[in-house]
């Protein structure tokens, strides 16, 4: 459903000065985010490098208590106490050139650029919309407190066009949250979210509440909208297998580390960290025989107590000495472009289990072919913040 | 990996233990209150009136669950399928219909109550409230046994309490005995919440959505000691869920609820590979599947209609791409489309007359009726 309609991208409408398409939008590299100080602090997000590219569905996938939201929380410096960030950047890119740091920025220059630039869509709806207010009023409030030299008039008409963009009638206008279906109040808040035309919007776990039918109508809506407004996305969710399907390119964390990084058919075709692996044999298929399958070992450990080393070890079927003492750093695989997995299998030092070796696909993908994922200039080593130099040979 | 469609005996391998023949359920609607309504409903069917507006939750639904075998219910919120499952555990009273335990008719009344729930247990969607937060891991499993009278001297009560552990992989049992709910993540306690339900050694299983809140990783394990329970005890397991991947996977047969009433039921492989009703195939077509080539295309948009003035005819025909009149006017039976593969759809009905078949009007595709498969004519079977 993404990018397949060839002249959906030559709709992007040219901002003048802005980057180009595919240009990096938001840079994060080495974020930390703690809950709690001292030596009772939880790392939450442990030293995160992410790069979202203009026009870009960004996946971020992972379990409840990897940190994925809390890694959304703080690139919009939305977390509260007792969270907080410990370390990294978070640079945004505007149309007119500047750099803006977003943890250094202050409350000021954060009000301006949240919501007009980045906006967020929360998970539950039901709790994100104001029950006692009626939607044209959250609407048009938005629209108020950006442009206040907007008329009322013009202010109401924006929010029936932003209503009819998301396919609700502008005589729902009058409509309180609980007279709309669950997939309308996601909608009203996507509709929102888009108010003053962002370039980000961060979405977490969007239609997880949804029923699948309602689920898949949203998600079309919103790649269609994509197409046409040119927005960039951050999609976090713990369903992989709707990411692979609409996003450009997938970073999976656990325990608050990111452990793989990469297009997202490649990550579905040929996995690189055992996480992912076993994550992708959780799913059933929907065709073909029915195979035995017996998903990942164990839970997720508990932030507290980590396992020492890396952090998945105690699960990881191919577990071997260096991983109980050494955690992976995120290393670069010479196969793919901009792939990056965080595991000592992939070192270079010994050949990979086959399924973690499997030939990467071709640039002629099937699933999902995409512009922007494949742009081929990084701006920046990702891999070196802290960690080794990235080995020249990943692949035997 | 094992080839799970060769593993697994064929269908309908042993015998019924529950059947439910007819299960409808009626909700009153609130207006001015629970209590003032019930009344209502009572002095109303009393004068034989009509009872008011409604929620026909469930409609008509007949199923049978023999044992060694997985039956899955597969719908979207709303559907009936929890109403369904509380029905068969008796927690509420079906407005009409009858279940049949063993093959004898279960009375309406509560009496002898004990004896039905310690053969049919259920298991809850949402481990973190089905478990008493006050308690720890022994006094569950504990509590149902001495409930039944089955607890046997205080030692032995111990022994079985750590074999119902043992039994659902939480080995060492002595190290979970002692544990609260607060202590245990979420496969681990609805690990727990099963043992529980096993504790009094039940014939039939109702599982509602038993891995809808637990993280990706840790579901198989759930479903596969489903399995397990299948193939090890000869359990006749009620799986429900919202996932027809999951259903797929794990039951042997598969039936779709929509707006309250089951429009296809089947083999789980015929089921999902030759989906034969137009609402089978929107949900296959909105699932997610990495492995599709070609984005979906969805066939009926919109939502499920209100159940309190349910659309005639057909529950599904307002979203139906292949809608015809005859769908608007009168409730498809069941048709067989495969053995054991029914489709309450009337593109498999054979004979309409022209009237019946034309498109209904206003409708924005006239194309013909393409339903996957037709049914067989009975002259080609045997």
């Amino acid at each position: 459903m993404v990018g397949r309609d060839g002249n959906a991208v030559t709709r992007i409408p040219a901002r003048a000065g802005g980057p180009a398409l595919g240009e990096p939008l938001l840079e994060v590299s080495g974020l930390c985010a703690d809950y709690g100080v001292g030596s009772q602090a939880v790392h939450a997000v442990l030293d995160t490098d992410l790069v979202l590219r203009r026009g870009e569905v960004l996946g971020l996938a992972g379990e409840s208590g990897s940190g994925k939201s809390t890694l959304a929380y703080a690139i919009t410096r939305l977390l509260r106490p007792p969270g907080l960030i410990t370390g990294g950047d978070v640079r945004y890119y505007t149309d007119q050139g500047h750099t803006v740091d977003l943890l250094a920025a202050g409350e000021d220059e954060l009000r301006v650029l949240r919501w007009s630039q980045i906006s967020v869509v929360m998970q539950s709806a039901m709790n994100a919309l104001n029950p006692v207010l009626s939607i044209g009023s959250q609407l048009t409030d938005v629209l108020k407190a950006h442009q206040p030299t907007m008329s009322r008039a013009t202010r109401r008409t924006r929010a029936a066009e932003l209503l009819d963009m998301v396919g609700i009638t502008a005589d729902r206008l009058g409509s309180y949250p609980h007279e709309l279906s669950g997939g309308m109040r996601q909608r009203v808040m996507i509709a929102m979210a888009l108010a003053l035309r962002p370039h980000i919007v961060i979405m977490d776990e969007p239609t997880t509440a949804l029923d699948v039918v309602t689920q898949r109508e949203i998600l079309e809506e919103l790649m269609e909208l994509r197409k046409r407004l040119g927005f960039a996305v951050l999609f976090i969710t713990h369903d992989l297998s709707l990411l692979i399907e609409i996003a450009d390119s997938i970073a999976v964390m656990y325990a608050g580390r990111l452990v793989e990084r990469a297009a997202a058919t490649a990550l579905f075709r040929a996995p690189r960290h055992p996480y992912t692996l076993g994550l992708l044999s959780s799913f059933p298929a929907l065709h073909g025989p029915r195979q035995h399958m017996t998903g990942i070992p164990g839970s997720p450990p508990d932030l507290r107590r980590l396992p020492s080393g890396c952090v998945f070890h105690p699960r990881c079927p191919y577990v071997m000495d260096r991983c109980r003492t050494d955690s992976p750093p995120l290393l670069r695989m010479a196969t793919g472009h901009q792939r990056l997995a965080a595991c000592w299998l992939q070192d270079g030092a010994q050949a990979p289990p086959a399924p973690l070796a499997r030939p990467e696909p071709g640039p002629d993908r099937t699933a999902a072919p995409e512009p922007l994922a494949d742009a081929t200039h990084e701006p920046e080593p990702l891999a070196q913040a802290t960690h080794e130099p990235v080995p020249d040979g990943s692949q035997p | 990996m094992t080839d799970l469609d060769t593993a697994t005996p064929p269908a309908a391998t042993g015998s019924t233990l529950l059947e439910a023949r007819g299960l409808t359920k009626h909700f009153p609607t609130h207006q001015g209150g629970l209590a003032k309504s019930r009344l209502l409903v009572r002095r109303r069917l009393a004068a034989g009136e009509p009872a008011g507006t409604m929620v026909h939750a469930v409609e008509d639904v007949s199923l049978a669950l023999p044992e060694s075998h997985i039956t899955a219910v597969v719908g979207e919120s709303g559907s009936g399928k929890s109403t369904l499952a509380r029905m068969l555990a008796r927690l509420i009273k079906p407005t009409s219909g009858s279940l049949l335990l063993g093959g004898t008719k279960v009375p309406a009344s509560n009496r002898r109550r004990r004896g039905y729930t310690r053969l049919v247990q259920m298991v809850l969607q949402d481990p973190f409230s089905s478990l008493n937060p006050v308690h720890d891991v022994r006094y569950h499993i504990a509590r149902p046994l001495i409930v039944h009278n089955l607890g046997g001297t205080a030692g032995s009560l111990d022994a079985t309490v750590a074999g119902l552990l043992e039994r659902v992989a939480l080995s060492p049992a002595d190290q979970f005995l002692r544990k609260y709910p607060h202590e245990l993540s979420g496969g681990q306690r609805q690990r727990v919440a099963i043992a529980r339900a096993l504790a009094v050694q039940p014939r039939i299983l109702l599982a509602d959505e038993p891995v809808s809140m637990l993280d990706v990783s840790i579901r198989l394990g759930i479903l596969n000691l489903l399995g397990d329970l299948r193939e090890r005890d000869g359990l006749a397991i009620l799986y429900i869920t919202h996932d027809i991947a999951s259903a797929r996977y794990l039951a042997d047969d598969i039936m779709v609820m929509y707006a309250g009433q089951v429009v296809e039921s089947g083999p789980s492989r015929s089921l999902t590979d030759e989906p034969a009703h137009p609402y089978t195939q929107l949900l296959l077509s909105a699932a997610p599947d990495p492995d599709r080539a070609e984005p979906p295309s969805l066939q009926g948009r919109g939502s499920p209609p209100s159940l309190v003035t349910p659309p005639s005819g057909c529950r599904f025909h307002p979203r139906c791409p292949h809608a015809m009149t005859v769908c608007a006017q009168r409730n498809p039976p069941g048709f067989e489309v495969a053995s054991g593969h029914l489709s309450a759809c009337w593109l498999h009905a054979q004979g309409l007359d022209t009237e019946q078949a034309r498109p209904l009007a206003g409708r924005a595709d006239d194309r013909p009726p393409t339903p996957s498969r037709t049914a067989p004519d009975p002259g080609e079977e045997t």
